[in-house]
C-alpha cells in the first residue's frame, strides 16, 4: 500500500519534473553559460563577465531597458484603473445572464491570435485607417493623421493585450467578498469613496497584486505589440534580445540581455510587493 | 427611556413590490422606545424585505418610514441613525477588532484619541476588553457576535436592526446569547429590531412580536399573547407545538364550538373570530400541554373533551417529554407532555390512558386561511 501510493507520487510528479528540468532549468543554466562567454577569436571563448559589463556600460541599452520597464509599469497602472471599474462591475453589480455574458465579452477577443489583434489596432490607427478617416469626415482633421508608431500606441496595444489577464483575477477576488460587508460599510456610515477605499480595495488587493504582476510581466516581455505598434524605433529591450540573437548573431550579449532582464523584472516585481506590503504567497494562495 | 411619546420607529401602509409579487404588504406597526421588537416568520415571508427598507437598502413602493417622528424615506442608508447587524455579521475581515469597531466613528470624522475611548468602553461592556488587535478570524462565534453588537452601538443608532444573527451559531450557543442580547438590550438601553424564523428566539427576548406570513402582519403581541390568544390559524400553527384537527362544525353556544372530525372524533373548543355556520368547516389547535392524563376517567376531573388510547410512543426529552397517544375509536394520534410530577414515569408503550381538557384550552379557527 505504502509503496502503492510512492509509485503514484513519483508517477504523477515526473511530467513537472521533466517539464521544469527540460525546459526551463537545462536551458536556462544553458544560456546563463553562453552569457558568461566572451569571444576573443573565430571559435575561441573566454569566460568573462563582459557581456554583463557591455550592459551596464552601455546607455543605450540601459535606457531602453529603463524605458521598457517604466512604460510597462504605467501600462499596468492603466490596465489596472479601468479593470478595477469593469471587473467591481462584473463581480458586484451584473446579475446573471448579463453577468457571465460581460465575462465572456472580456474572453472572446483573446480567441484571436495576439497578431491579428495587433493588426487590428494597425487597421485602426494608420494614416489611411478608421479613426484618421473618421476625424477627416468630422472635421476635426483637414489631412490623414499618423496614430501608429508612437509610444501612445504602443500603450494602447500593451492595455488591451493585457486587459483580460487583470480581469479574471480582480473578478475571482471581488466575487469572494460578502456582499454584507460592503452593505455593512455603507449602514455604518461609509460612502462609495470610503468603502472603496476601505473595504474593497484592502480585500481585492492580492487579486490587484498577482494580476498587475502578471500584467507587468507580460509587458516587459511583450515582442509583437511594441515592434508592431511602434515601429523600429520603439527601443523595446526584447527587441535588443531579438536583435542580438537574430540580427547580430551575437548569442553571448542576446543571453545576458536576457538574464538580465529576468533579474531586474525580478527586483521590480520584489520591490513593488515590498512597497505595497504583500508578499507572493498571500498572493497567490 | 422618557415619558415622551413619539415611537422609535414608525412605519405605515410599508408595501414593496418585486415584479407582481408583493413581498410587503400594506403593514404598519409602532416600536416604542427602548423596547424588543421582533418580526418572526418562516423564511420567504417578507421579514428581511421590512428590515432592508428600514435601512435603507431597498426603496419602499408606497407607504412610510419615520424614525423618531421624522420620515428616512429619502435618506441614504449612511446617514440614517440606524444600524444593522448581519446574518452573517459582515466584520471587516481585513481589519482587527479596534478598527471594525471604530470603523463607524472614522467615518463620523471624531478625532483619533477619542475613537480609542469609545472602542474600549464598547469592548468593556460587551465583557472582551482585551481583543482590540485580534483579528475577525481569531474569534469565536459568540465573540464576533458581540463585536458586530458593539461596532453599531458605538455609533449610538436611534434603533439597531437585527437580521437572525444567531443562525449559525451551535444550539447551545445561541441558547446563551439569547439572554445575552436580551441584557445586551437593557444595558445599551436602545430599541432593537430583531427578525428571526426561530420562534424561540422572539419569544424569549422580545417585548412585542409580529408574526408575518406572505407579506403580512398576522398578529402583533406580547409572547405570551401570541402563545395562549393566536388571533389566527397561522399563528396557533406556527408559534409553539399544537395538536391539530379538522371538522365540521355541529354545534355553536357562546363562543364554544363542537365539531366533528372525518375520523368520527367529537371535539369542543373556544373559537377566535366570528364563528361560521354550522356545518363549515373549522381547525382547532390545541397545546400538548394543555391535556391532562389521567388512568382513570375519574382523575380527569369532568373536562369538557375526553377521550382515551394507547400510548404508541414515548418522546423523552428531559422537562419537554412527550407521548404520542393513538385514540381508540379512530386511530388518530395525538401528542401529550408528560406531566413533570412524576406520576407518569414508569409509562411505557402500550399502555392504556384518558386524555381530558376544557373547551377554553382548544384554539378553534374557521378553516381554509392555513
Amino acid at each position: 500500500m505504502r509503496d502503492g501510493t510512492r509509485l503514484g507520487f513519483i508517477l504523477l510528479l515526473t511530467p513537472l519534473v521533466l517539464w521544469l528540468t527540460l525546459l526551463i532549468f537545462i536551458p536556462h543554466v544553458d544560456m546563463f553559460l553562453v552569457s558568461l562567454r566572451e569571444r576573443v577569436g573565430v571559435g575561441q571563448y573566454d569566460t568573462s563577465l563582459a557581456n554583463y559589463h557591455t550592459f551596464l556600460t552601455e546607455p543605450l541599452y540601459l535606457w531602453t531597458f529603463l524605458r521598457t520597464a517604466v512604460m510597462s509599469v504605467v501600462a499596468t497602472v492603466i490596465t489596472l484603473l479601468i479593470a478595477f471599474p469593469v471587473s467591481y462591475y462584473i463581480a458586484k453589480i451584473a446579475k446573471g445572464r448579463l453577468q457571465s455574458t460581460l465575462f465572456l465579452m472580456c474572453l472572446i477577443p483573446f480567441y484571436v491570435s495576439e497578431l491579428v489583434r495587433t493588426f487590428g489596432w494597425m487597421i485602426l490607427l494608420r494614416e489611411t485607417g478608421i479613426v484618421s478617416n473618421l476625424l477627416q469626415w468630422a472635421g476635426l482633421a483637414d489631412q490623414p493623421v499618423e496614430m501608429l508608431y508612437n509610444d501612445a500606441a504602443i500603450m494602447i496595444g500593451l492595455v488591451y493585450t493585457s486587459m483580460l489577464f487583470m480581469v479574471v483575477p480582480l473578478v475571482t477576488t471581488l466575487e469572494s467578498l460578502d456582499d454584507a460587508v460592503i452593505e455593512a460599510g455603507y449602514d455604518l456610515g461609509g460612502n462609495a469613496w470610503s468603502v472603496t477605499r476601505e473595504i474593497v480595495i484592502p480585500h481585492a488587493a492580492p487579486g490587484i497584486v498577482s494580476g498587475s504582476i502578471v500584467v507587468f510581466m507580460l509587458s516587459l516581455g511583450n515582442y509583437l505589440t511594441p515592434t508592431m505598434l511602434g515601429g523600429k524605433d520603439s527601443l523595446w529591450f526584447t527587441e535588443l534580445i531579438y536583435s542580438q540573437f537574430i540580427v547580430r548573431f551575437n548569442w553571448e550579449l542576446g543571453a545576458a540581455f536576457g538574464f538580465m532582464l529576468l533579474f531586474l523584472s525580478s527586483i521590480i516585481v520584489w520591490g513593488m510587493l515590498k512597497l505595497t506590503g504583500q508578499t507572493l504567497e498571500k498572493t497567490m494562495g | 427611556m422618557t415619558l415622551d411619546a413619539t415611537p422609535d420607529l414608525t412605519c405605515t401602509d410599508l408595501t414593496k413590490r418585486f415584479g407582481d409579487v408583493r413581498a410587503v404588504d400594506n403593514v404598519s406597526f409602532t416600536v416604542p422606545a427602548g423596547s424588543f421588537f421582533s418580526i418572526l416568520g418562516p423564511s420567504g415571508c417578507g421579514k428581511t424585505t421590512i428590515m432592508r427598507m428600514i435601512a435603507g437598502f431597498l426603496e419602499p413602493t408606497s407607504g412610510d418610514i419615520s424614525i423618531k417622528g421624522r420620515s428616512v424615506l429619502n435618506v441614504p442608508p449612511n446617514k440614517r441613525p440606524v444600524n444593522m447587524v448581519f446574518q452573517h455579521l459582515a466584520l471587516f475581515p481585513m481589519m482587527n477588532i479596534a478598527e471594525n469597531i471604530g470603523y463607524g466613528l472614522r467615518r463620523r470624522g471624531m478625532g483619533k484619541s477619542e475613537i480609542t475611548t469609545k472602542v474600549g468602553d464598547a469592548l468593556e461592556r460587551i465583557g472582551l476588553p482585551d481583543i482590540g488587535t485580534r483579528k475577525v478570524d481569531e474569534l469565536s462565534g459568540g465573540q464576533k457576535q458581540r463585536v458586530a453588537i458593539a461596532r453599531c452601538m458605538v455609533l449610538e443608532p436611534d434603533v439597531l436592526l437585527l437580521d437572525e444573527p444567531l443562525g449559525a451559531l451551535d444550539l447551545k450557543l445561541r441558547e446563551h446569547m439569547k439572554v445575552e442580547l436580551k441584557a445586551l438590550q437593557a444595558a445599551f438601553d436602545t430599541t432593537f429590531v430583531y427578525i428571526t424564523h426561530d420562534q424561540s428566539e422572539a419569544l424569549v427576548m422580545s417585548d412585542q412580536i409580529a408574526v408575518m406570513n406572505q407579506g403580512v402582519f398576522e398578529q402583533v403581541g406580547t409572547a405570551r399573547d401570541l402563545y395562549y390568544r393566536p388571533d389566527t390559524a397561522f399563528v396557533a400553527g406556527f408559534v409553539g407545538e399544537a395538536n391539530r384537527w379538522r371538522g365540521a362544525i355541529t354545534r355553536i353556544q357562546s363562543g364554544e364550538i363542537e365539531m366533528q372530525t372525518p375520523e368520527g372524533l367529537t371535539l369542543r373548543g373556544t373559537m377566535t373570530g366570528t364563528a361560521p355556520a354550522i356545518g363549515q368547516q373549522a381547525d382547532m389547535f390545541l397545546r400538548p400541554e394543555a391535556i391532562n392524563l389521567a388512568a382513570d376517567t375519574d382523575g380527569l376531573g369532568g373536562a369538557q373533551n375526553v377521550l382515551s388510547g394507547v400510548v404508541t410512543s414515548l418522546l423523552f426529552n428531559g422537562a419537554a417529554s412527550r407521548i404520542i397517544v393513538r385514540e381508540a375509536q379512530t386511530g388518530a394520534d395525538i401528542e401529550v407532555t408528560l406531566p413533570q410530577s412524576g406520576a407518569f414515569a414508569s409509562l411505557s408503550k402500550g399502555d392504556g390512558v384518558h386524555l381530558g381538557w376544557q373547551a377554553a384550552q382548544a384554539n378553534c379557527f374557521a378553516a381554509g386561511e392555513a
